[in-house]
């Protein structure tokens, strides 16, 4: 089953490796990890999407406490949270396709970037699923170029997750 | 890489002020010291007495602040991996932190083993690594590696100093991570500009205090009255511990325990002196080579108190054929990640070990419920019907070739009234110690369980000499494991550590050859040492005394001898049994309680 696991941890040099080690050296997936520091510059958030019963995503929150750098620990996945992904797409855009290419873009809210005269740049931003969603509405043929972020989460209402 | 002095200084001071703005202090106010001079006294307000390691270009500065010294003695090893394990070893007996030093490059990658064999079995050590100089880091210097990420996986933590007036909050931290908690080694990587440059120093850190860190000592209150109510209605009660008991120093608390409620009791390979193995409760060591009664016990309660273990491989053997049997678990462990890993447990309590016991103890004291007696009498009754099985028994009186378990037994009998240290290596010579030498007090025995390094023995007996001069130290081994760190016998000659080696000489890798005739209908694939050295020529050309002994009659005069010679280093060559196995034997992927109790069951 899908977790998204929010971390704050110190804002230092190899905090991040020690979490990418933890995951590869015990055997975790990691799904996506985003990473940047917080609005105290001491501090970096982290986001992880990972997969594993329940017995793994235990041992995976335990395992990240454990690490001295780690401040907090939340499994947002436990109650309501919002996730967002920005993804960009280029996509090809000749001929009729560039209509076609317009008109899905606003019809998941995506906004073009950047326009040549063979393609569009499009920016996405929703869950996981929705992005899924848009790439598989267009062809894949037109599929140019993805780039995605990876989840980022945060609690909803009130829950709070700081030092 | 060298560079200049002068070079090293500048660059240094234009790194730090970039980095950390923070304001100058007056020369007036601050004494300015090396960076090297900053660790020195580090290791000393931190009470270091002994540091083991070796020179080498990215760490001269330090020798050099510790030439200029002379409360802490450093000890030069003749291979950095036995500089690690000598100062863990030093850790396994003292409970203090074990410190090591040793050079960039080659210096780090030699101690990697002893760095994970400390961390498998959670030993609080600080290894001081150089490395090359900041401005020189990612440039493929001269012996230049990337310490902390190679050693990142097997340290509790680890550190890249790259200015020197953090050296001392640094090292104050080190020493606090690696003794709190869960301990575990830490390492501390200096660059050589780092160690060189002059910064001022406030003087050594009295407090640290880290937001990200804060382990837990006390256990939950509600957790520990729950488990007292499950221990209390238990039919069949056991008792598992392992070295966590002897790290929290709780073998008080547990003896108290234990005999507070009569219930039986059970070690691990590394916890093995918590409780006296002479008492009776005791049903012996557990696990792969475990006693019938201990692995039976396991089998069979229906609560388990297990305190500072984890429930590993070695210990529990297959986890479904564990599971068959229903029992309630309760587990005291500082490490939550212990809990719950291997097996699921019904009351964790995540706590320091001494801690949670006396609060335990205190509660049973005032409160009323009272061990079921009639249940526990049945169950001793039980017990003591395995027990009865001799399950460790072997051919005693052998007359024409030496069993390696009447040598250690012969050594038990002769030793087990005096202070004395038995560290071992890895195979089959470490089990029949840990099976027949009866430990009745903690620390006393030392070895690598986790990890299960060949080779950590002699370094083991010399840090634990030098720490215990008036201790005899004994490092029961095999011809194998020997080799791996023979080297330290100099060390032992220049420093006067005089340990007394028994080496289990069966001309095999004894622990392979018996897996291979269990498992591998006898193909003895590489298992076989040909070309042995004479180990006693070998002994005395390291200026120590050696002893070949081949007859059963002569191991115990040859015991007898090797100890009055209290200021050598004697090596007792024992040319013991080939064909003997270590039993009880639990095979790979098999249950606890699915023993072979001898030859006849293969």
């Amino acid at each position: 089953m899908k977790h998204i696991i929010a971390v704050l941890l110190e804002n230092e040099a190899g905090a991040l490796s020690r979490v990418v080690g933890l995951f590869s050296a015990r055997g975790y997936n990691i799904e996506s990890l985003t990473v940047a520091p917080t609005e105290d510059p001491s501090l970096s958030r982290m986001t992880i999407q990972t997969t594993g019963s329940d017995e793994i995503i235990e041992q995976i929150t335990k395992h990240l406490n454990r690490l001295i750098e780690v401040v907090k620990v939340v499994d947002l996945t436990e109650g309501a949270y919002a996730e967002r992904e920005l993804m960009m797409v280029k996509v090809r855009a000749v001929g009729k396709e560039r209509e076609e290419m317009k008109r899905m873009a606003d019809i998941f809210r995506g906004r073009i970037i950047d326009v040549t005269e063979k393609s569009y740049t499009i920016e996405l931003t929703g869950d996981q699923t929705k992005n899924d969603a848009f790439l598989n509405a267009i062809e894949n043929g037109a599929i140019l170029e993805t780039v995605r972020t990876g989840a980022s989460g945060i609690g909803r209402g009130e829950r709070i997750l700081r030092v | 890489m060298e560079i200049t002095k002068a070079e090293t200084s500048s660059v240094a001071s234009s790194a730090a002020s970039r980095s950390n703005p923070k304001p100058k202090t007056t020369a007036a106010q601050d004494e300015e010291i090396r960076g090297a001079e900053v660790l020195i006294r580090a290791l000393q307000a931190e009470n270091v007495k002994f540091v083991w390691g070796y020179p080498g270009g990215a760490v001269l500065h330090i020798y050099d602040a510790l030439f200029k010294q002379d409360s802490i003695q450093h000890i030069l090893v003749r291979h950095e991996q036995a500089a690690v394990h000598a100062a863990d070893g030093y850790a396994r007996a003292t409970g203090d932190v074990g410190v090591a030093l040793v050079t960039s490059g080659p210096g780090v990658t030699n101690a990697v083993t002893g760095i994970a064999t400390a961390y498998m079995d959670s030993i609080p050590m600080v290894i001081i690594s150089g490395q090359v100089p900041t401005p020189a880091i990612g440039m493929d210097a001269f012996q230049e590696c990337d310490a902390v990420g190679i050693t990142r996986p097997v340290v509790k933590h680890n550190f890249l100093v790259k200015d020197a007036r953090l050296l001392a909050d640094t090292i104050k931290k080190a020493f606090h991570i690696a003794r709190s908690g869960r301990p575990g080694p830490v390492v501390i990587d200096i660059p050589k500009d780092v160690s060189f440059k002059k910064v001022p120093f406030h003087g050594y850190p009295q407090t640290v205090s880290m937001r990200s860190y804060n382990p837990v000592r006390k256990g939950h209150g509600g957790q520990i009255r729950k488990a007292l109510q499950l221990l209390m209605s238990a039919k069949r009660p056991y008792i598992y511990t392992g070295g966590g008991v002897l790290l929290s120093n709780a073998s008080q608390e547990l003896r108290q325990l234990v005999d507070l409620l009569g219930y039986p009791v059970t070690h691990t390979l590394m916890g093995l002196g918590a409780y006296p193995a002479s008492d009776r409760k005791f049903l012996g060591m557990l696990g792969m080579h475990g006693t019938l009664e201990a692995n039976s016990a396991m089998q069979h309660c229906d609560v388990l108190l297990a305190v500072g273990a984890r429930f590993d491989d070695r210990v529990i053997g297959n986890p479904k054929h564990f599971a068959q049997n229903e029992r309630k678990i309760i587990h005291i462990d500082i490490d939550p990640s212990s809990i719950s890993k291997r097996v699921r447990v019904d009351i964790p309590i995540v706590g320091d070990v001494k801690d949670v016991l006396t609060e335990l103890i205190a509660m049973i004291k005032e409160g009323a419920l009272k061990p079921d007696a009639q249940a526990l009498s049945d169950w001793w009754t039980t017990i003591e019907g395995w027990r009865q099985r001799d399950c460790l028994k072997y051919d005693r009186g052998a007359s024409d070739v030496i069993k390696p378990q009447r040598v250690v037994e012969t050594l038990w009998d002769m030793t087990k009234n005096d202070d004395v240290y038995i560290t071992s290596d890895v195979g089959q010579h470490q089990m029949w110690a840990a099976q027949y030498y009866r430990f009745d007090q903690p620390r006393r025995w030392i070895n690598s369980g986790g990890l299960g390094t060949m080779g950590v023995g002699i370094p083991y007996a010399m840090g634990i000499k030098l720490a215990k001069p008036d201790s005899e130290v004994f490092c029961v081994t095999g011809e194998g494991s020997v080799q791996m760190c023979i080297q330290e016998l100099s060390t032992c000659l220049q420093y006067n550590t005089p340990i007394k080696i028994v080496s289990l000489n069966n001309r095999y890798l004894g622990m392979v050859r018996q897996w291979q005739e269990v498992e591998y209908e006898g193909r003895y694939s590489n298992s076989y040492m040909d070309a042995l050295p004479n180990f006693v020529k070998l002994a005395e050309a390291y200026g120590h005394v050696g002893m070949l002994i081949e007859r059963p009659q002569d191991v115990e005069p040859a015991l007898r001898e090797a100890r009055k010679l209290k200021d050598r280093t004697v090596f007792m060559d024992f040319r013991t049994d080939p064909t003997e196995n270590v039993f009880p034997m639990v095979r790979a992927g098999n249950g606890i309680t699915e023993m072979l109790l001898s030859s006849e069951d293969l």
